[in-house]
């Protein structure tokens, strides 16, 4: 008896291991239940990034087509680490408009150049007023925007694969 | 470069602890006399490439190299240099750094001044410390590489959360990992006595020096963690019973009670399975502490980077450590002779009551801190909070109150009740005259403060009664620390339960020359005004405040600041203390007509809490300094008696 009784503080660990592999393995919900999340997009109109590129306004979301809308500077470091997966997203079909964030054209240029360039229109947010609009309080973040241009999701700091899936999956649903 | 030497020096100090693995375990199994006098050389060349990587780190930080990935996301040029240096420690890679140097280090301390304890468990011992080490320098360098470089390097970094910029952080974390990793040591102790069966008074005054110097830091660092949460948070709690302050409090519980266990085994030779079960246990808390903390699995008002893949490799460590210390001690400790046994009316009873209820509150925080967990399992997001806390930790407390002001009166060995009764006569006076005093103004107060207050009066009574009819100049310094110790616990209640049962809270909107009363104070807004300091611009509310209409008036400023890199709000409370409390202020929102909230606090003896876990803290040094007197002494008289 007394035997058995030494292995209990063993088979105490086991049991509080499991539990704890257990809540570390369920994929983690990392959406951010935002004020903004089913509220519509506030009214804004953001002047043009780059000569080749129009810039970001209230009016061009809605419509019927759901957009998203990335919240980025290019002196952002994990806003380069989340590059690639935004590529994937533009792959897929998805229309993705930047907000840069207190940048300038040549930097933004720059970053793009070395970085991919998965946006179809960039906004000059020099004075974080829609970021601020937007609920958002660091770059990177994503939003995503329905057809009727109401805020369905917001994804803070960089994209992981596991957010690019629900971002498919919910684009699709949407369409 | 200096990124690159510091990667080198981490993976030198790895090769290191493999190396004094191979030499120890073939000491100890083998048998072989020339790998023993290797031990300690390499143990202290390990511990010294660590601290050379430590300081590498703190350097390139120091640089503000913006090539160094660390460095980039964590620091900014513009930063104060304490700042700087102290952003080293202020993330998740340094911070594990930090954890490996000072587990290094601690190794190499023990292969310098233990020179008591039986080779062959010394060897053991260190041997346990090197597997220890090995899997941390792993995870380091496959998993969280301080050094990694980042190419093209940025203009500049990405600051740091402004919450960490205070002296707080200079100090707290390093003291706590200290405490947390030096408990690792007592660890490595109990593994290489169960692998050589030498579990005996020899061995634990051996250990007991290591797990008090521990023992100091963590109380250091939890007082100091506690009183920084306080005035830097801004919500006028202490303690917020938050995932990570439980991380470090369940090592400092099984730390305590390893204390006193090991005083038992060390003066009675008893408790042997059971303190050898607790030292295994203090450092298991210690890394499901980091575990819990660096993996993010719990919510936590610590913000610190989530990685599930860093949270899977530490937690294969823990498995490996914890699970594998617990099977050799089911396997060893039914071959480990018994200890002496005593009577129930004892000082080792006492200390046995007084373990068990430290075990059950630490329980007791290890299930609350993990239900969540638990309960997300089937599917329920849920908290436990302050309120579970205080209901279930606070009666065990007040009980183990009782235990503390009973132990030290108590005998060795065997005493009797009546005995027992007669010392017990003064702490119990004090608590009825404690009692009388309160009942009047403070019935309605609850409880479990009223409790708190006549108990620490007793335990202050009895925690200084060991030395009455003593000379005091020849008391021994260890009894002295055990008295300012046990003083200090009585000192930090009575600071937790005035805080509970007296404080006044306001929440007021003022225009400028408003007043507002909080206690005995007036406070009156006279003015706003712009502050600017080197990386933030802040709103000071000046707040006139006077104790009572005739006092003499003086000012206190709290300010809302505002830092651009990265973005973030931040409020700075303005605190007053006096000698019966704290004044304690926060500045809020203005509310569009030109008026500011203001919330105020009048904390009556608040500052008690600290001061005791300043005396816990200074009782644990007194009787560590006691302690190696002595054996200084006692190697001394052994050198006599081997010469003579």
């Amino acid at each position: 008896m007394r035997r058995v009784l030494l292995w209990l503080p063993l088979a105490l660990f086991a049991a509080l291991f499991g539990l704890v592999a257990l809540g570390l393995f369920k994929p983690a919900d990392r959406t951010v239940r935002s004020a903004m999340v089913d509220k519509p997009l506030p009214e804004f109109a953001l002047p043009a990034m780059l000569p080749t590129k129009p810039g970001v306004a209230r009016t061009s979301f809605g419509g019927g087509k759901p957009r998203l809308i990335n919240v980025f500077a290019s002196w952002c470091v994990p806003c380069i680490a989340e590059a690639p997966e935004l590529m994937k997203l533009k792959a897929a079909g998805v229309p993705i408009d930047g907000v840069a964030i207190n940048d300038t054209p040549e930097a933004i240029q720059k970053f793009l150049d070395r970085n991919g360039d998965p946006y179809e229109r960039i906004g000059n947010d020099k004075a974080s007023q829609v970021q601020i609009a937007l609920g958002s309080s660091g770059v990177p973040e994503t939003f995503l925007i329905d057809g009727r241009g109401r805020i369905v999701r917001q994804y803070v700091s960089n994209l992981q694969s596991d957010q690019v899936d629900d971002i498919l999956k919910t684009w699709r649903g949407m369409r | 470069m200096i990124a690159e030497g510091g990667l080198a020096a981490l993976w030198l100090a790895a090769v290191m602890a493999v190396l004094q693995l191979v030499v120890a375990s073939s000491a100890v199994i083998g048998g072989r006399a020339e790998m023993a006098r290797a031990v300690r050389p390499v143990a202290i060349a390990q511990g010294l490439l660590t601290a050379l990587a430590m300081l590498c780190l703190i350097l390139v930080f120091v640089q503000s190299d913006m090539s160094v990935l660390l460095v980039a996301e964590n620091s900014h040029s513009l930063k104060p240099m304490m700042y700087k240096i102290a952003g080293a420690w202020g993330n998740h890679e340094g911070s594990m750094l930090l954890w490996v140097t000072i587990l290094g280090l601690a190794g190499g301390a023990v292969a310098i001044f233990e020179r008591r304890l039986d080779s062959r468990t010394l060897n053991a011992t260190i041997g346990a410390q090197a597997l220890i080490a090995m899997g941390f320098y792993a995870f380091l360098l496959f998993a969280s590489n301080p050094f990694a470089r980042l190419f093209p390097s940025p203009p500049d970094g990405n600051g740091l959360n402004p919450l960490l910029q205070d002296p707080g952080l200079a100090f707290h974390p390093p003291t706590l990992y200290v405490g947390y990793v030096g408990i690792s040591v007592a660890f490595s102790f109990a593994v290489g006595a169960l692998v050589t069966r030498d579990v005996g008074p020899a061995f634990a005054r051996a250990m007991r020096p290591w797990v008090l110097g521990a023992w100091i830091f963590l109380t250091i660092g939890i007082t100091a963690g506690s009183y920084w949460a306080y005035y830097e948070l801004g919500w006028g709690g202490w303690w917020f019973w938050d995932p990570v302050e439980n991380a470090s409090l369940m090592p400092w519980l099984a730390a305590t009670a390893l204390l006193h266990s090991v005083s038992v085994l060390a003066t009675r030779d008893g408790l042997r399975a059971w303190t050898i079960m607790l030292a295994v246990v203090a450092f298991s808390m210690s890394m499901i502490g980091t575990f819990l903390v660096r993996s993010g699995i719990l919510t936590s008002v610590h913000a610190f980077a989530v990685d599930p893949k860093r949270g899977a490799f530490l937690l294969a460590l823990l498995a490996i450590y914890i699970g594998g210390a617990l099977a050799l001690f089911a396997a060893r400790i039914g071959t480990v002779r018994q200890g002496n046994t005593f009577a129930l009316v004892s000082r080792e009873g006492a200390l046995v009551v007084n373990n068990l209820l430290l075990s059950v509150i630490l329980g007791i925080v290890l299930i609350g801190t993990l239900y969540p967990l638990a309960a997300a399992g089937w599917g329920v997001q849920l908290s436990v909070g302050k309120p579970f806390f205080d209901k279930t930790v606070g009666p065990v407390a007040l009980a183990l109150v009782v235990f503390i002001a009973i132990g030290p009166l108590l005998r060795w060995r065997r005493d009797e009740i009546q005995a027992l009764l007669k010392r017990m006569t003064w702490p119990v006076a004090a608590s009825c005259a404690a009692l009388i005093v309160l009942v009047p103004f403070a019935w309605g107060v609850g409880f479990l403060p009223l409790a708190a207050l006549v108990l620490a009066a007793g335990l202050a009574v009895a925690s200084v009664a060991p030395l009455w009819g003593r000379n005091l100049r020849r008391t021994p310094l260890f009894t002295w620390g055990m008295v300012v110790a046990h003083l200090g616990v009585a000192v930090s209640l009575t600071g937790m339960a005035s805080d509970s049962a007296f404080t006044k809270e306001t929440l007021a909107v003022l225009r400028q020359g408003e007043t507002r009363a909080v206690g005995p104070y007036l406070v009156t807004m006279t003015g706003i005004r712009p502050v600017v300091g080197p990386n933030w611009s802040a709103i000071a509310a000046d707040l006139s405040i006077r104790r009572g209409e005739g006092g003499a008036p003086f000012i206190l400023s709290p300010e809302s600041r505002f830092f651009a890199s990265p973005t973030t709000t931040t409020s700075e409370s303005a605190i007053a203390t006096r000698l019966d409390g704290q004044l304690y202020t926060v500045l809020g929102q203005p509310d569009g007509k030109g008026g500011w909230q203001v919330r105020l606090w009048w904390k009556p003896f608040v500052t008690l809490i600290w001061l005791g876990g300043g005396l816990i803290g200074l009782g644990g040094a007194l009787s560590f300094l006691g302690r190696i007197r002595r054996r200084k002494r006692a190697v001394y008289d052994e050198y006599e008696e081997a010469v003579a």
